[in-house]
């Protein structure tokens, strides 16, 4: 049984408008038996955070390319990707690289 | 997918994902932080000094800026042209290894008017981005698209070029800065900055019709990107700037060559996409961003507290497939997610492209395209694709070429001048002469505005499609219309008299005028 994990969510570079503008989120996640990782929190965001147009942040399992996802302040390629398992007080950042949010 | 040749393994090479808590490749003792291309990981200290000696390097290997020369950042706000101008900021300080020389300003063009925005929404973003402009220390300018509305002809009329520098001018002309003021401290603001003014509504009106009169995403931000260039070449003369740089990474410009070439503007790669552009003569684009990644510049604005301001455009929030630079963008980032070397490959090609005719300075205002002041590519010979499409789109208009246009409702905030220019054109435009007694006739009659088809003569082959898609050109800026009737006088003139002259080309050039 984890205990439930508060994470430090941002949203960058236009991501920001898929979550009425808001940039800084501080969730926590419920506990749940297997630890959490990046895909679950992916689908966590998209039930509970994500306002509109769900196609311009999530694609399939993972994130939409071109949006960069950095987990405490490193890339996210060198911590396993969508396999990572996120740790209490954890600092999770989305950066949209591209033209349209 | 066989894998038989080594030569293409490079370029397929799926993106391999790389060790947990790996050591950075360069000084292999701090944990890396980020991956840059395919594999290779950092550390933030390393990271920072590749990405600022890349700016520094870009400049130098390109000597196009001179010591002491005055030099416009085009700054949109964005994480790219915001980098830009830290970069810069960077480069300038005092006791920088290989310190920059030359004396920015800063401009900000709001769009906010073309894009629909709300007058608090602008104000508020143009004050956050004025705060950041502050803290520079540079002189900066906020300046509203709506002024594009009033530029002068002289924008789109082709400006000599200025005497060709040699190579060896750059090392004296560096030297002999260095000795003269050993790195002084740069000159303080000589005037107040000048924030956002407020934008009478009815020119936002006026500019949201213009855009609105193309019936395409894609042609709308076309016209919006020539707008905007316009306005910042002439910001650029007015002020006394002689180069300007723009933000375009690595990424963008890869996406700008694959779109370029899907709207025809495939003679005008090289301008489009290279790091100096020289199509307005006197003053010279550059881009020292395009080495960089669009994931490099994230990645150093975070790390690094780059502070960036998010203003949305014509596409934001729009489907895939609503423009034809959408859909590039959304190609090129899907390819690159998988093959990390994409945008570094399509980079590289354009690097060689160059442009075919060198000398701008022998092409006169003829040669040149009225919107986008590239020379022209629509030569059309008898057997090219070209003149098979312009048979093709003859055969299929419905109604005859010579109709005039339908009865468009004059804007009521008009200048008094345009009207008069349907009136009489041999008044207006600064009192050219109209010709002789033999072609006065036919010169006098053609006393309308002119129309698509007149402009497409001007244009080259992509901006034809942009004003193709344009509902009625009378929407466009005064400043194009005017030199394009301008443009039109010279060439019928010329036509008129062509017989009498001695010499053709530049001798009978000069008679005329």
């Amino acid at each position: 049984m984890a205990a439930p994990v508060a994470i430090h969510l941002e949203f960058g570079g236009g991501a920001e408008l898929l979550f009425n503008g808001v940039k800084e989120h501080h969730v926590t996640l419920p506990s749940q038996s297997e630890p959490w990782d990046v895909k679950q929190l992916l689908v966590w965001i998209q039930q509970n955070l994500l306002k509109e147009r769900p196609e311009l942040f999530v694609q399939g399992d993972s994130v939409r390319p071109g949006i960069l996802v950095l987990i405490n302040d490193a890339d996210w390629e060198l911590m396993g990707e969508l396999d990572y398992q996120l740790q209490d007080q954890d600092n999770v950042v989305f950066i949209s690289t591209l033209h349209g949010g | 997918m066989c894998q038989v040749g080594e030569d293409d393994h490079e370029l397929l090479q799926r993106a391999e994902v790389p060790g947990v808590s790996k050591k950075c490749v360069k000084c292999k003792e701090a944990t890396a932080a980020v991956v840059i291309r395919a594999g290779d990981a950092f550390c933030r200290g390393c990271f920072k000094e590749y990405f600022i000696h890349k700016f520094r390097a870009m400049l130098g290997k390109n000597r196009v800026l001179f010591p002491g020369e005055k030099v416009l950042l085009a700054v949109s706000g964005g994480p790219s042209s915001c980098s830009m101008l830290a970069q810069v900021q960077e480069g300038l300080r005092q006791n920088a290894h290989k310190k920059l020389r030359f004396l920015p300003g800063i401009v900000f063009i709001d769009e906010g008017g073309a894009v629909g925005q709300s007058l608090e929404d602008r104000r508020r973003m143009a004050a956050e981005l004025q705060a950041v402009f502050k803290a520079t220390g540079f002189p900066f300018l906020v300046v509203p698209l709506e002024q594009v509305l009033d530029l002068p002809s002289s924008v789109v009329a082709a400006a000599p070029a200025p005497s060709e520098r040699a190579a060896g001018v750059y090392k004296k002309a560096v030297g002999r800065f260095i000795q003269r003021d050993g790195g002084g401290r740069q000159a303080p603001l000589e005037r107040e900055e000048t924030p956002l003014a407020d934008v009478p509504e009815c020119r936002t009106l006026l500019l949201q019709q213009l855009v609105g009169s193309a019936k395409t995403l894609t042609a709308r931000e076309d016209l919006l990107n020539t707008l905007r260039q316009h306005l910042l070449v002439h910001t650029a003369r007015t002020e006394g700037y002689s180069k300007v740089m723009l933000g375009d990474s690595c990424t963008r410009l890869a996406v700008k060559l694959l779109t370029s070439i899907s709207l025809g503007r495939g003679a005008q790669l090289a301008q489009d996409t290279g790091f100096s552009d020289s199509r307005y003569g006197d003053i010279v684009l550059v881009r020292p961003m395009r080495d960089y990644s669009a994931k490099e510049i994230a990645y150093y604005n975070r790390m690094f507290s780059v502070p960036s301001v998010f203003i949305p455009g014509l596409d934001t929030k729009t489907r895939d497939k609503s423009s034809i630079q959408r859909l590039t963008e959304s190609f090129v980032t899907k390819l690159q997610a998988d093959f990390p070397s994409t945008v570094s490959a399509i980079y590289r090609t354009s690097e060689k492209l160059q442009t075919a005719c060198t000398s701008s300075s022998s092409a006169d205002h003829g040669d040149r395209c009225l919107l986008c002041m590239c020379a022209l590519d629509t030569a059309a010979e008898n057997a090219s694709a070209f003149k098979a499409t312009l048979i093709s789109e003859q055969l299929s208009q419905k109604k005859p070429p010579g109709a005039p246009s339908a009865a468009v409702p004059e804007p009521a905030p008009l200048e008094p001048e345009s009207a008069a220019a349907t009136g009489q054109c041999c008044s207006s435009g600064g009192g050219e002469d109209c010709g002789k007694a033999a072609g006065g006739g036919g010169c006098c009659s053609s006393a309308r505005e002119p129309e698509s088809s007149d402009l497409r003569r001007l244009l080259c082959y992509s901006c034809q499609l942009t004003i193709r898609d344009m509902s009625s050109v009378d929407r466009l800026p005064v400043y194009i219309l005017s030199e394009a009737q301008r443009r039109l006088r010279r060439s019928q003139m010329r036509e008129q008299i062509g017989e009498f002259l001695l010499d053709q080309g530049d001798e009978g050039d000069q008679r005329m005028t």
